[in-house]
């Protein structure tokens, strides 16, 4: 059965026909892309006119994202920016640390049972002129269930009183660098890094594996996708154990589910010989809806938290040098070996050092076993800098960078962290593709939330929260910017020659969308409106799911 | 009573593992748990393996291996439910983790206290290593933060290699006594709390020696200003490996003094013991009469 959909417009980019008024979806499948005469010589069809004031694109493809954002939901939202959630409800920003409190009250009065904890997420200070919310504010709205509230950056936790006495940290005499004291000399609330969360998030509500992601979560998750056009969402990265694979494999498989989810392999915990045969027995069990076999790598942490690795001059407040999450000699086995087995791996690195040992360590490897076209991707990448975006793009690798940081915290970086000259190339879209370097940009939801136009926006207009122009040389081209959430992300996931385009063959993957990302101008890319998704030829309605 | 944690961490290849495998064959029945970043290749000697599954190795005298994957602290809490309890813990860290970070990490569990922070150095390699581009901060991070750096694979050097390698060690900054290893063989009661109580108990009160080691142990019955004495016995004696000591205080309330290199914890003592102290040194340089006078000193000391 054929169905040919009219539109508005439908923007193919695919450049021989970039834009046409008709396609033709047959089995899930993209028949053809052109006008009503061309693609009625395939014979009997339907036309479905529903689409006749939309715009249609491809489905969007979101190369770094972390779907335990659906389970996040399920936790107060606390972030100083409006925020959507999975039923399509758009949760206000909070401005002040009392409307946070206020907003934990109000959440706070429907729990039941008295000793329920109770957890947020997305709170970031940086916005109260870094205030900290203490566990006296915390108090206020509880002081016998436990209540710990995550922040944006995923590394720094706050909590009440409750929740340090169950975690066994109300005490005098602590002695660490991530949990501040107040005068009495007792914890203040704040907890700052893993090691120190884990004691206390347990207790108020934060899973014990934070990557995991349970089988509502991915419904919601995929939901979140269909609200924002993404029809391809990368999982970045999960432990992907037996359990958590079937059960993906599941969920992916309902009949109504509308995303292809490219679950990560996440490297920690295994030898590189058992992460390689760990990812090979995975990518076997792919179907269309769950893409597995990929692995990902950290080889450092975070800019904002101070651990990721920079070369000279380092930190611009003086900060020591961060920390290596991986060895070389440990990351040059894990990219000898999935070489060797034909695997894809993607590595993580913010700092500028950890990403010249990344390609330093790729080229070594690429000696000992040449593989052309093997899109060994660095994921972040924001500090590298031309020499470096040259080097990746001469080795046949790919970059996915976080534009959407630069708004978020751009101003952080230029005050604080790297300073003006390496905060303004932070992110540096425009010398990645005038290096013809494979580009995607990304979101990493929750961090920042799931949404490629947005993404677009950042990468086009450079404009931090306070309303700067950071980087203005960096800025890119809407169509650049289009592609790079479209063709490009596919290109990083080598799903290019499946997704990412409207052309005969291709799945018929399409972002529904009330405007045109072609003609409203860079400015406006964040206001598109987004009315659903077709994925594999299912139409998805946002207001429907 | 806290479970005594023992953090080893070095760079990869100085033979964290092979010292831990000699730990678990020498513990003297003391039941170490061993908690692994992940289950490489041979993690324990495969003779010491009873039984294993995908989170843990059950080892012969009722140690066992867990791996923790990238969740410490979960595994350090759940292993405080294990039956029975284990006597010792020790953390093999990554080869590029930060050792001090981690037993700031660890000391804020309940039920867990640091014993001290080991670091292994491969007298071949681990100048070049702190000479390493990418790695060599790190390196020197983890030297900085041990209490004792076992400078193990001394066979495998000249005279000449090994003395340039002790005089850089020494002049690396932080207080971390040097101890030579071959094959990772150090004296389980010097590195481990659990091995050296179990020796104590065996052999109190006098004097022994132990390959290259000397325990001596003496009784001071004195009230004593144990934080200062503790200070005096960690900065004025580097020779001075491990020790622990019941010691009464000057406001007569008997203490637990512990001591690893230059880390000292002060803790209420169980009721009922004797006052004393026992320390543990290369028989080398071991200096009983400076324990004696220092001993001596604090009285005066104590009652000025
Ligand atoms: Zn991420």
């Amino acid at each position: 059965m054929t169905t040919i959909y009219n539109a508005r417009k439908v923007i193919t980019m695919n450049p021989a026909r970039p834009e046409v008024s008709h396609v033709a979806v047959r089995d899930g499948r993209v028949l053809g892309a052109g006008s009503l005469e061309e693609l009625g010589r395939w014979g009997d069809y339907e036309l479905d006119e529903r689409f006749s004031d939309k715009v249609l694109m491809p489905g969007l493809v979101e190369g770094h994202a972390h779907t335990m954002e659906g389970t996040l939901w399920r936790h107060t939202y606390c972030g100083f920016f409006d925020r959507m959630d999975p039923a399509g409800k758009t949760w206000p920003g909070l401005k002040s640390i009392n409307a946070v409190l206020d907003r934990l009250s109000e959440v706070e009065a429907t729990l039941e049972s008295p000793d329920a904890p109770l957890p947020g997420w997305q709170l970031d200070p940086i916005y109260f002129d870094n205030q900290r919310v203490t566990r006296h504010d915390l108090d206020k709205v509880s002081s016998t269930r436990p209540i710990g509230v995550m922040h944006a950056s995923g590394h720094i936790m706050n909590v009440n009183t409750r929740a340090l006495e169950l975690a066994g940290l109300l005490k005098p005499g602590l002695n660490h660098p991530g949990i501040p004291l107040g005068k009495d000399g007792l914890p203040e609330g704040e907890l700052r890094g893993p090691d120190v969360m884990t004691p206390a998030g347990i207790h108020v509500g934060f899973d014990r594996d934070m990557l995991a992601c349970d089988e509502r979560g991915l419904r919601d998750f995929a939901k979140l996708c269909v609200r924002s056009g993404v029809t391809t969402v990368t999982d970045l990265a999960s432990r992907l154990s037996d359990d958590a694979a079937d059960m993906m494999l599941q969920v992916t498989g309902e009949k109504d589910y509308p995303a292809r989810v490219v679950p990560l392999r996440f490297f920690h915990g295994l030898t590189p010989k058992e992460l390689i045969d760990h990812a090979t027995s995975l990518k076997a069990r792919s179907t269309d809806r769950l893409r597995l076999g990929m692995i990902k790598v950290v080889a450092d942490g975070s800019i904002q938290g101070f651990t990721a690795r920079l070369r000279q001059p380092g930190y611009h407040n003086g900060a020591p040098n961060g920390m290596w999450y991986v060895a070389p000699e440990h990351l040059r086995e894990i990219y000898d070996r999935a070489l060797a087995a034909g695997l894809h791996v993607h590595t993580h690195t913010n700092g500028d050092e950890a990403t010249q040992l990344a390609i330093e360590t790729l080229e070594q490897a690429l000696q000992k076993c040449p593989a052309p076209d093997h899109r060994f991707t660095l994921q972040h990448c924001q500090l590298a800098d031309a020499a470096q975006f040259r080097k990746m793009s001469k080795l046949g690798m790919c970059v996915n960078l976080f534009a959407n940081h630069h708004f978020y915290w751009g101003d952080e970086h230029y005050r604080l962290t790297v300073g003006p000259e390496r905060a303004e190339r932070m992110n540096a879209c425009r010398t990645a593709l005038a290096n013809d370097l494979p580009m995607a940009i990304h979101s990493d939801a929750p961090i920042t939330p799931l949404g490629p136009l947005f993404t677009a926006w950042c990468a086009v207009n450079r404009i931090t929260s306070s309303g700067r122009v950071q980087g203005e040389y960096e800025r890119i081209e809407v169509s650049d910017a289009l592609y790079a959430i479209t063709l490009g992300a596919a290109h990083t996931l080598k799903l290019d020659g499946e997704i990412g385009s409207i052309e005969a063959g291709k799945h018929a993957d399409f972002a529904v969308l009330e405007d045109d990302p072609t003609s409203v101008g860079g400015d406006k890319l964040k206001d598109i409106r987004v009315w659903g998704t077709v994925q594999g030829g299912r139409i998805f309605e946002a207001a429907r799911i | 009573m806290n479970l005594p944690v023992t953090i080893v961490g070095g760079y990869l290849g100085a033979g964290k593992t092979t010292l831990v495998n000699h730990l678990l064959r020498n513990a003297n029945g003391a039941r170490l748990a061993v908690l692994v970043n992940e289950f490489g290749e041979l993690p324990i000697d495969e003779d010491l393996i009873e039984a294993q599954d995908d989170m843990m190795i059950s080892i012969a005298g009722g140690c066992v291996c867990c791996s923790y994957g990238n969740d410490l602290t979960l595994a350090m809490l759940d292993m405080t439910r294990m039956q029975p309890r284990p006597d010792h813990v020790i953390l093999e860290a990554s080869g590029v983790a930060i050792p001090g970070a981690i037993a700031a990490a660890v000391s804020l569990l309940p039920d867990y206290g640091i014993d001290g922070v080991v670091v292994l150095a491969d007298a071949e390699s681990i100048r070049d290593r702190a000479d390493d581009r990418y790695m060599g901060d790190t390196i020197e991070r983890q030297l900085l933060d041990a209490d004792i750096v076992v400078l193990n694979k001394t066979d495998l050097v000249s005279p000449d290699h090994l003395r340039q390698t002790k005089t850089w060690l020494e002049a690396q900054p932080g207080n971390a006594r040097i101890l030579d290893a071959v094959s990772g063989k150090v004296e389980p009661a010097v590195l481990l709390q659990a091995a050296f109580d179990r020796e104590w108990k065996e052999n109190t009160p006098g004097s022994h020696a132990t390959g290259s080691f000397r325990t001596e142990s003496l009784v001071i019955e004195h009230v004593v200003d144990v934080e200062q004495f503790a200070r005096e016995l960690t900065t004025t004696m580097p020779w001075l490996i491990r020790s622990k000591g019941f010691i009464k205080a000057t406001d007569g309330v008997m203490k637990t003094l512990q001591i690893v290199g230059h880390r000292w914890t002060i803790s209420d003592a169980p009721d009922g013991v004797a006052a004393g102290l026992v320390v543990i040194g290369p028989s080398e340089t071991f200096d009983l009469e400076a324990v004696k006078s220092l001993a001596a000193a604090s009285l005066t000391e104590a009652l000025r």
